[in-house]
């Protein structure tokens, strides 16, 4: 039994997210071999041989690999992936793009967003926007799993020493190309794995009030968020949306401030450690899972806390 | 060219469902249902395309029970031509479904297939992805723009860092993301008139294809409750609390 596990990155470094789909497969148990599939991302296979119980890295290093493109790498992991039982990808923007397609090529189901492995065939994943969570059962010789990053603590990221091999297999199916990117470029911590993330809503008014957030989680090495709303109305870029539909976060500390509380927002956050809402309605519904909350208007609260810290 | 959208019957987006007391699903007696909210947007962007003269023909299809012919006429409401259902009451999964309409692609030879990038009952975020697989077709998942060009489709993808670009060739599938657009409300003389479009049933056994579910529900649970926190009467408490409480500052 063997588990082949896909790596996140940007081919510069392995992301974090990785370490945590290493856990679930651990749990599943068997050999693992992490695959790294990129262009000029040899450093990549370096640290993913590094990780804790990683058995054997293969590094794709081609030009059909440097933007993930689904069309390409689908291929390249339903080819490699013949040999696996079970194929794992990060729930994120890149597994939840390749993943359904190496799925339907090899014509199994894929299992989207785990948050707990109970055997090898076996897993539970939240529906309905977290509202219930299914158990379920795969019959499938093969299984092509995403998983949910926060629902599994990483594995250690030093201390294994892996072979590393490189692998000549070159997918390109000439039906798509990469245009551009434009990427948010942040000094503060990634939201999906920050600590403490502080979170505004349409409360916040505008994009320049997000000013006094910011404040705030610099002073807390925090990532800042937002809600749907505050995205809609172009207070900040879509990379900032936590929710059903953006991000997934669990940190320490999530700070809700000036959001209501939708049901789509909670089950982005709702697993979070500790929650502070900050809202001028008591009735606001976010109070109902806040274990601190602050009835306050915003703009006075959020620069006092700032001077308090 | 022809446009072809996959929507699907779901609970509203306003409910929150319950768990049923015997953990075998939720519960979804006599709750409001709905067309899937990413697939409104699917149905609005080709609608929009249509009006710009790209599109000339939309083509709606749905897979569920008979009662999914509200939403088919809710999308020919909102602008589709015609619609296709195929009608089971069997349980259905995303490579089913998958299979499903690569049949009907293969009959209606669209140019492009639009989905919304997830359903928000079983939030899988597949079934677009394994159409394309199955119709080796390239796909734009989680589209934020749409931009049709000779033989080729520009497709904005919102991705974890950002927005990437991607350029596909003709026929492709896309799935929507929230900010693609926004869905407008059916008119009454529209909804009137979409009585009369035409609506083809099929049954899975007329496509020939398999939707045997590859994966089972063994039970369906209520996650763990938060317990009830309290209501601090100043930043004061609240920075005490944190700091000597929770100790997370
Ligand atoms: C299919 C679908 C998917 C969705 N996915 C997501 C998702 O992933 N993430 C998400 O967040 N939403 C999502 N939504 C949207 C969601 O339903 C809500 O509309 C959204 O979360 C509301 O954002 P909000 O709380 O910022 O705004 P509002 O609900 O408008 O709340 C604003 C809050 O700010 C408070 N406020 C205003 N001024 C002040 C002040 N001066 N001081 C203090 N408080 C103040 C108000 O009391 C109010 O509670 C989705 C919706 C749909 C249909
Ligand atoms: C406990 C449980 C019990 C279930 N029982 C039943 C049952 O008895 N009967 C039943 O019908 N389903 C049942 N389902 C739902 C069924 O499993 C889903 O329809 C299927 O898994 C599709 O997943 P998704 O909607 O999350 O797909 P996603 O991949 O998230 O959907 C993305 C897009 O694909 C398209 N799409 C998805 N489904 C359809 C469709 N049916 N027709 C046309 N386009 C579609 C839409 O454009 C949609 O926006 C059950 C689910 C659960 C969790």
């Amino acid at each position: 039994m063997s588990v082949l596990v896909y790596a996140e990155h940007d081919n510069a470094t392995l992301n974090k997210v990785t370490l945590s789909v290493l856990a679930a497969a651990k749990e599943i148990g068997g050999d693992i071999t992490v695959l790294v599939a990129g262009k000029g991302c040899g450093a990549v296979a370096e640290e993913a041989a590094k990780a804790e119980g990683v058995s054997k890295v293969l590094c794709a290093d081609n030009d059909a690999y440097e933007h993930q493109l689904a069309e390409n790498i689908a291929e390249l992991v339903a080819e490699v992936g013949a040999d696996y039982k079970h194929i794992l990808a990060a729930a994120t923007t890149t597994g939840k793009n390749f993943a359904p397609r190496v799925a339907a090529l090899l014509d199994v189901a894929q299992i989207s967003e785990i948050s707990d492995v109970v055997d090898g065939d076996t897993f539970r994943r939240p529906i309905y926007a977290g509202n219930a969570i299914a158990t379920v059962k795969c019959a499938d010789e093969k299984k092509v799993i995403t998983v949910r990053g926060t629902s599994f603590d990483g594995v250690a990221a030093e201390g294994g020493s892996a072979s590393v091999e490189n692998l000549d297999v070159v997918k390109d199916s000439g039906l798509s190309s990469f245009v551009n990117e434009e990427l948010a470029k942040s000094d503060r911590p990634e939201l999906t794995s920050a600590e403490i993330v502080i979170s505004g809503g349409r409360g916040m008014g505008n994009g320049d009030n997000f000013e006094i957030l910011y404040k705030v989680a610099d002073k807390l090495g925090a990532a800042v968020g937002a809600s749907r709303a505050a995205v809609d109305a172009g207070f900040v870029p879509n990379d900032m949306q936590v929710g059903q539909t953006g991000k997934i976060v669990a940190p320490n500390l999530y700070m809700a401030v000036g959001i209501s509380g939708a049901i789509q927002h909670l089950a982005g956050m709702k697993d979070s450690k500790v929650i502070v809402a900050i809202n001028k309605d008591e009735e606001a519904p976010i109070f109902q899972v806040a274990d601190y909350g602050l009835v306050a208007d915003l703009f006075e609260a959020v620069p006092e806390l700032d001077s308090k810290l | 060219m022809k446009v072809l959208v996959p929507i699907k019957r779901v609970i509203d987006y306003n409910v929150k469902v319950r768990v049923k007391a015997d953990n075998s699903g939720v519960d979804l007696a006599n709750v409001k249902m709905a067309m899937n909210p990413f697939c409104e947007i699917a149905v609005e962007e080709a609608v929009r395309l249509k009006e710009k003269g790209v599109v000339t023909e939309i083509v709606a299809v749905s897979i569920g029970p008979k009662a999914a012919q509200e939403q088919l006429r809710t999308a020919m409401a909102l602008g589709a031509d015609r619609s296709i259902l195929v009608e089971t009451d069997e349980e259905i999964q995303p490579l089913g479904i998958a299979k499903a309409l690569k049949a009907i692609v293969e009959e209606e030879k669209p140019e492009m297939v639009i989905l919304g990038k997830q359903a928000i009952d079983d939030d899988n975020n597949q079934t677009g992805q394994m159409l394309a697989a199955l119709t080796g077709m390239p796909q734009g998942t989680f589209a934020s723009e749409v931009n049709v060009e000779e033989g080729k489709v520009k497709v904005t993808r919102e991705i974890d860092g950002g927005l990437q670009t991607v350029e596909l060739k003709l026929p492709a599938v896309v799935t929507t993301d929230l900010r693609l657009n926004e869905p407008r409300y059916a008119s009454l003389p529209n909804i009137m008139k979409a009585k009369k479009k035409p609506l083809d049933v099929k049954t899975p056994a007329d496509l020939g294809v398999d939707m045997t579910p590859r994966v089972t529900i063994e039970k369906v649970e209520t996650p763990a409750e938060r317990k009830a926190g309290v209501m601090v009467g100043s930043v004061d408490e609240l920075v005490e609390k944190l700091k000597n409480e929770a100790k997370v500052i």
